[in-house]
């Protein structure tokens, strides 16, 4: 039973924790992207990488933080720019083509050699948050309640990013209550509609890419922060899939969906994870079913059956609404 | 003013096709757009008189709703100008053209779905600023002329006797209501030149009744309407001016009348259904005593 509540606690640690915080602004960018401008973002990692390389690197280059972050954030949005301009004018699938390769493409060059110089290649570049934590106001020691503790820089990780996140999510909300979020709710349902009455459906969708593409920039700098580094295993495809489960699982196209789906998210994931390694240990799940060396696999399974799960019973997510999900599934 | 009366602005223009106007509003020249060994569209020079309704009738595949598309940026044309009261518009894209002043509906309704019905209609209303990314964040740019919006589309919601629909989502309304939705969102635009596709098709005898009221007060406000329809006995009872377009080209163009009786364009329609091997039964009734008024359905 103790081992069950620490499990419990352990999850809940990790869906309150700087990870979750981080994939709360992603969720929140490509939610702007998806869930409301409709746009297929299929390498929402690159953005999160160009975010953190472009911090790290004018950090390392001894200029202050708050240089490097709106320097990532700029970057983003010419990588928002870019994949705009050659891409919006055509059907929605090419998008989905090129990010998928934009990301990939961005992962091999940071981790090359011929850009080992600037990026540190395979071991990226360490050190990158020593700014950030000299701002830490918590001193040394455990903060929490009960079994839910969080060391004073994970501490301010987390409260510097669950604030980001809910800024973010403030200033989608804001996009989206002005006309200028229904201009985007027409374009993700019927381009050609909105561009009838007049509307610069391609502007639009380029704003969208780069401010999402802003976003997901911090959560990407958010991560580089809370490791002190950056390195190109951070930035595998897998991310972008992971952003995608908390989006839908909070439910595209809603406010509040990407904050409380990272939470949920990292709650489900680390649950399940503790609660198997338990029963490794314990001897209860045998060693040809499952051993702990497997584990690391195991996330992915998971993550792919809650997909599934999602599709097929709350495909609007816990708070989208049934309705507009299945409007014009006809 | 019927088009059959003397005093018709139109009575004295002769009926030939690319026929001058005494005053166009939208001058076309020389349009032509081919796919792969089909010539879709093909027309030397046609004017657009201002303030009235001209129709534009011809079989199906005639290249009407390619035309259409041409005009208004949706399509690009393989060669051919076109401009509104002078201002070139070919090369323009959709949102451009529909800024000048020409703004379409579709064959195929595009209501959005997924938006309520007064969202589509506040959608509608050009320059917003409140869509400017600069001005969005800060509601006071824009709160009174979204107010404003909000009053006119109230009033479109009231004449078009969409009220009762106002919070639903769009997605709910019928094929016939839809037609009047898109009809009314087109609206909000304030255009000067409206391009309606086949607004009648597939809405019931009572809607068009009620439909061809609203297209007759969009001209009497002094609108331009161009429209696309099948329906003969429609065409006869509203129009002012008959266009009619066969294998991409005009053919004939006239008074209601005058090209209701055309032998070409007689040819055209019947040529086309006995391609079909159909019969000839089967060709729409273009006998002018056929012309029944829409405000006396002869049902
Ligand atoms: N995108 C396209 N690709 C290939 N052919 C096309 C395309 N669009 C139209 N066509 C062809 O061009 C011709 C004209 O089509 P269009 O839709 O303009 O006819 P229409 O006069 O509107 O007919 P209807 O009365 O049936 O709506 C048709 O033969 C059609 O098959
Ligand atoms: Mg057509």
């Amino acid at each position: 039973m103790d081992d069950l509540i620490r499990v419990f606690a352990d999850a809940l640690r990790g869906a309150l924790g700087p990870d979750a915080a981080a994939f709360a602004i992603a969720a929140v960018g490509l939610n702007l992207h998806f869930g409301f401008t409709g746009l297929l973002n299929f390498g929402h990692v690159a953005f999160m990488a160009v975010g953190a390389y472009t911090m790290a690197i004018v950090v390392d280059a001894g200029l202050p933080l708050w240089v490097g972050v709106p320097a990532g954030m700029l970057a983003a949005v010419v990588l928002g720019l870019l994949l705009g301009g050659t891409t919006l004018r055509l059907r929605a699938d090419y998008l989905a083509i090129t990010t998928i390769a934009v990301g990939e493409i961005i992962r091999i060059m940071i981790r090359s050699r011929a850009l080992e110089d600037v990026t540190g290649g395979v071991f990226g570049i360490q050190g990158v948050a020593a700014d950030f934590f000299a701002l830490n106001p918590f001193s040394p020691g455990n903060y929490g309640i009960w079994r839910v503790t969080f060391s004073e820089r994970q501490l301010w990780v987390m409260v510097v990013g669950w604030t980001i996140a809910l800024l973010c999510t403030l200033l989608v909300w804001a996009l989206m209550r002005a006309p200028w979020g229904r201009v985007i709710k027409a374009i993700h349902e019927d381009e050609d509609a909105a561009r009838a009455l007049g509307k610069n459906a391609i502007l639009l969708k380029a704003q969208s890419l780069c401010i999402g593409g802003a976003i997901g920039a911090l959560a990407g700098m958010l991560l580089a922060l809370e490791r002190s580094a950056v390195d190109p295993n951070q930035y595998l495809p897998q991310q972008t899939f992971f952003v995608w489960t908390v989006m839908i699982l909070g439910g595209a196209a809603t406010i509040k969906g990407a904050m409380a789906g990272a939470v949920m998210f990292w709650f489900i994931i680390l649950f399940a994870e503790g609660l198997l390694r338990e029963g490794i240990s314990q001897g209860i799940i045998p060693d040809w079913l499952l051993t702990s060396q497997q584990m690391f696999a195991v996330r992915f399974v998971i993550v792919g059956a809650m997909l599934i799960g999602l599709m097929i019973w709350r495909p609007q997510g816990v708070f989208g609404r049934r309705e507009e999900v299945m409007i014009g599934a006809r | 003013m019927h088009a059959d009366d003397p005093n018709h602005p139109m009575a004295a223009v002769s009926p030939e096709p690319g026929i001058a106007k005494p005053d166009p509003i939208l001058t076309v020249d020389a349009v032509s757009r081919s796919f792969g060994g089909l010539k879709a569209v093909d027309v030397d020079h046609l004017e657009v008189q201002r303030g009235l309704i001209t129709s534009m009738i011809g079989p199906n595949g005639a290249g009407k709703t390619t035309f259409f598309n041409l005009l208004t940026g949706f399509d690009d044309a393989d060669s051919g100008t076109w401009s509104i009261d002078g201002t070139r518009l070919d090369g323009k894209p959709p949102h451009v053209v529909a800024r000048s002043g020409v703004v379409r509906t579709f064959q195929l309704t595009k209501a959005l779905a997924k938006m309520s019905v007064f969202d589509n209609l506040m959608l509608g209303a050009a320059g917003q600023q409140g869509e400017r990314l600069t001005h969005a964040l800060f509601p006071f740019l824009w709160r009174k002329q979204e107010a404003e919006v909000k009053e006119r589309a109230e009033e479109l919601l009231d004449r078009f006797k969409l009220g009762h629909m106002r919070d639903e989502y769009a997605g709910t309304l019928s094929g016939g209501q839809r037609k009047l939705l898109e009809m009314a969102r087109a609206l909000m635009v304030r255009p000067e030149i409206i391009l309606l596709d086949e607004p009648m098709a597939g809405v019931n005898p009572a809607l068009v009744q009620s439909l061809l009221g609203h297209v007759t007060a969009l001209r009497d406000e002094g609108l331009t309407v161009i429209f696309i329809e099948h329906d003969m006995d429609v065409v006869m009872g509203i129009s002012d001016w008959v266009v009619c377009l066969a294998q991409g080209s005009i053919i004939s163009e006239g008074l209601p009348r005058a090209v209701g009786s055309d032998p070409k364009v007689i040819d055209a329609y019947l040529g086309t259904h006995l391609a079909e091997e159909a019969t000839p039964a089967d060709a729409p009734d273009l006998a002018p005593e056929s012309t029944a008024h829409p405000e006396e359905p002869t049902s």
